[in-house]
């Protein structure tokens, strides 16, 4: 079997051991190519008959309106049901408090909202696109990985996975949150998004934008995003290697159109694709700590 | 292309880590941010290098205490082959994170430290790799350096190792000497190491054939889930969604399904909402049958021609892997593929010593990191085949209702 066959294959089992074993799971769906793909690998899952789960978007208030504008098409051409939890709700009701300054985000505010939408929901299984090639605490990742009733990975206590023997048994107040592509890599992503002709949101391909200078990296400029005088604004032609809230994920400069320059471009590339995220870059261990709260 | 997934194991300090760091580095599969946060990370090594092994170490804890404590899966890809690698811990404590590792591995690598040679840890992680059936078997001789690339100390540990790998029936074992902290042999071959004529460590993986499948096998295919649209459009149509295990499965052969004995036929086979006339080993697929029978998750279905055991009764080696010793007065849960069964210990026959390999009658009280060979009964049929016919149907995990905890890897080895 050659590669992406093998990996596809590997995914949609672990997509219907998951509604076999769970009552009431969700596909975490943030809008970028690897919950996109989540989704492509779901539908080969389950069709012809309906998604045996929601998809469930955590919204910042802060995402590309591509990504929002490509997420209502998607649902709505699949015909499935979406929830989105919003994080203003939760800065509404006072649980979290809104970052100020110039680096700002919401990036971890979203924790709060995607634990309370588990709790509202009494979801039991929260299927994620995270790899374990993307990070080093992701590397460490189980393809089910129990989380606490508060959320809470402990990676010093995993339960051995043994073959593809999936043990899904939790107590109340418990979730699993599960990995499918975990043994893709980025390139396998794009090889597989080319392969299969998967529509992505158009931020991902070469556009010219506003962007502003933070930290060494262009970001696209938002009405949220606090710039004054002393900031360094340009038009540039840019694409996004990965699709997280726009206050955390910088742009890459790139002329790729296709997916074929975009492919060649990351064959290419002598940064990872996380490079590109601020939120991984405050410490060590920025996303172990993250994980280890709830993050995705 | 395909895929190569291996395990590396050793001893806490022979260099796993450093190993996997040095294949990535020497193929360039380390980006410049990720060396960039390594350099930050500011551990070095003795010669003031880098020290390479902190790519692998995920966590906080580990980076803490310079150990790996659970497994880390890396990725990367030469022109030939695209490879996964399980870096194990190699600490007694830590073993079920090992075999975590090894379980998902076609390939393991067991490291030596040449200074010290054939220690307990490889006679454990060598027992491991036969009881868990990992096809193939790869000794690394490391740290060649440390001993001046002397010949003899390499041929002194491979006859040692040869010895161990006879008393455990332990076939088709290779050697490669390597220093991974100077990258000897370990993507090119070394001018100090030119007295062993064979590949680089990375050669080797590329080229290295992992047989899929005996010729006498057949094939099982254990129901996942029934896929059931209830439209009008498609109101009949009831297809078992499922992973093969083996070859030969296709439309129109006689199958019966396991355990209730039901006999039909495959009327289709379905991928991606097409259909095919045969389907191949590890595709995920939609079985749909002649005749409308009572078939449920849990359930095998598998050719009239080979068909593998239902019964209550079978005995299993066993590697454990909880705090909490075996509780024989205790109903565990076994899991095999998608089959979730009540089970008992009634027998604990024997533990295994892993340094001698000999059996232990006289102490069945089976702790943390035990290997035993126990008998179980089941509140209900099992299918199953043994590690020695079909070792793919032969695995299951036994799970404490009490905690939800796997506590167990179990290869199944007799019918009872």
């Amino acid at each position: 079997m050659d590669y992406l066959d093998h990996l596809e294959a590997e995914a949609i089992y672990i997509l219907r051991e998951v509604a076999a074993q769970f009552e009431h799971p969700a596909l975490l769906f943030s809008g970028g190519k690897d919950s996109i793909t989540l989704v492509h690998l779901a539908l080969k899952a389950f069709r012809p008959g309906k998604f045996p789960f929601p998809l469930v978007h955590i919204d910042t208030g802060h995402n590309f309106p591509e990504t929002i504008v490509f997420r209502d098409w998607l649902v709505e051409q699949i015909g499935e049901k979406l929830i989105v939890g919003y994080v203003q709700d939760s800065i509404d009701q006072g649980k979290v408090v809104e970052q100020r300054g110039k680096n700002a985000s919401r990036n971890a505010l979203q924790t709060t909202t995607l634990l309370d939408t588990i709790t509202q929901y009494g979801f039991d299984a929260c299927i994620g696109g995270a790899r374990r090639d993307e990070e080093k605490a992701r590397a460490k990742e189980r393809i089910f990985s129990v989380r606490d009733e508060f959320g809470q990975w402990d990676p010093k206590r995993q339960r051995p996975e043994l073959w593809n023997i999936l043990n899904g048994k939790i107590h109340k107040g418990e979730n699993v949150r599960v990995f499918p592509i975990s043994n893709w890599t980025e390139l396998d992503v794009w090889n597989y998004i080319k392969r299969e002709k998967i529509a992505l949101p158009s931020i991902y391909f070469s556009h010219e934008r506003e962007v502003v200078l933070r930290n060494g990296q262009w970001m696209a400029t938002a009405p949220f995003l606090q710039i004054d005088e002393e900031d360094i604004v340009d038009h540039k032609s840019v694409r996004f290697r990965t699709v997280g809230d726009m206050t955390c994920t910088a742009s890459v400069d790139s002329v790729a159109t296709e997916l074929d320059d975009i492919i060649a471009e990351i064959k290419a590339s002598t940064v990872s694709e996380r490079g590109a995220r601020l939120d991984d870059k405050v410490s060590e261990a920025a996303m172990e700590e993250r994980k280890k709260q709830g993050y995705f | 292309m395909n895929i190569l997934k291996f395990i590396t194991a050793g001893s806490v300090d022979d260099g796993k880590s450093t190993l996997i760091g040095r294949l990535l580095y020497d193929t360039n599969s380390i980006l410049d941010d990720q060396l960039e946060a390594i350099k930050n990370a500011n551990r070095k090594n003795n010669d003031g290098t880098v020290d390479l092994a902190i790519l692998t170490d995920g966590l906080k804890a580990e980076r803490e205490q310079g150990i790996t404590i659970d497994v880390a899966y890396k990725y990367f890809q030469t022109e030939n082959r695209k490879f996964i690698i399980a870096d194990a811990p190699g600490h007694i404590q830590y073993t079920r994170n090992m075999v975590t590792g090894a379980s998902n591995s076609d390939l393991i690598i067991i490291l030596i430290d040449a200074r010290k040679g054939v220690i307990e840890q490889t006679k454990r992680h060598s027992f491991l790799a036969k009881l868990l059936s990992i096809k193939k078997v790869l000794v690394c001789i490391n740290k060649m350096d440390m001993v001046d690339y002397d010949e003899s100390v390499y041929e002194n540990i491979k006859k040692d190792y040869t010895a161990l790998a006879g008393r455990l029936a332990l076939s088709d074992v290779d050697f490669i000497p390597v220093s991974a902290l100077r990258g000897d042999n370990i993507v090119h071959e070394s001018a100090h190491l030119s007295w062993h004529k064979g590949p680089s460590l990375l050669t080797y993986l590329e080229n290295i054939v992992i047989e899929e499948q005996q010729e006498t096998a057949s094939w099982r295919f254990p129901v996942q889930w029934v896929v059931r649209p209830q439209t009008d459009a498609l109101h009949d149509y009831r297809g078992y969604a499922g992973r093969v295990i083996g070859a030969g499965l296709q439309v129109g052969e006689e199958v019966v399904i396991l355990p209730s004995g039901t006999r039909t036929s495959i009327k289709a086979i379905e991928l991606n909402q097409e259909n095919l006339l045969q389907a191949e080993n590890g595709q995920s697929i939609i079985l749909h049958l002649a005749d409308d029978v009572d078939v449920s998750r849990g359930d095998i279905i598998t050719s009239v021609n080979n068909q593998p055991h239902a019964s209550r009764g079978f005995s299993a080696n066993i590697c454990w892997f909880d705090t909490r010793s075996l509780d024989d007065s205790q109903v565990y849960l076994l899991q095999n593929h998608t089959a979730t069964t009540k089970v008992k210990i009634a027998d604990i026959a024997y533990k295994y010593d892993v340094n001698t390999q000999e059996k232990i009658f006289n102490d069945t009280q089976v702790h943390l990191n035990d290997i035993a060979r126990i008998s179980v009964r089941a509140a209900n049929d099992v299918v199953f085949d043994l590690s020695s016919d079909f070792p793919e149907n032969a695995r299951a995990i036994l799970i404490d209702p009490r905690t939800n905890l796997t506590v167990a890897a179990a290869l199944i080895e007799t019918a009872e």
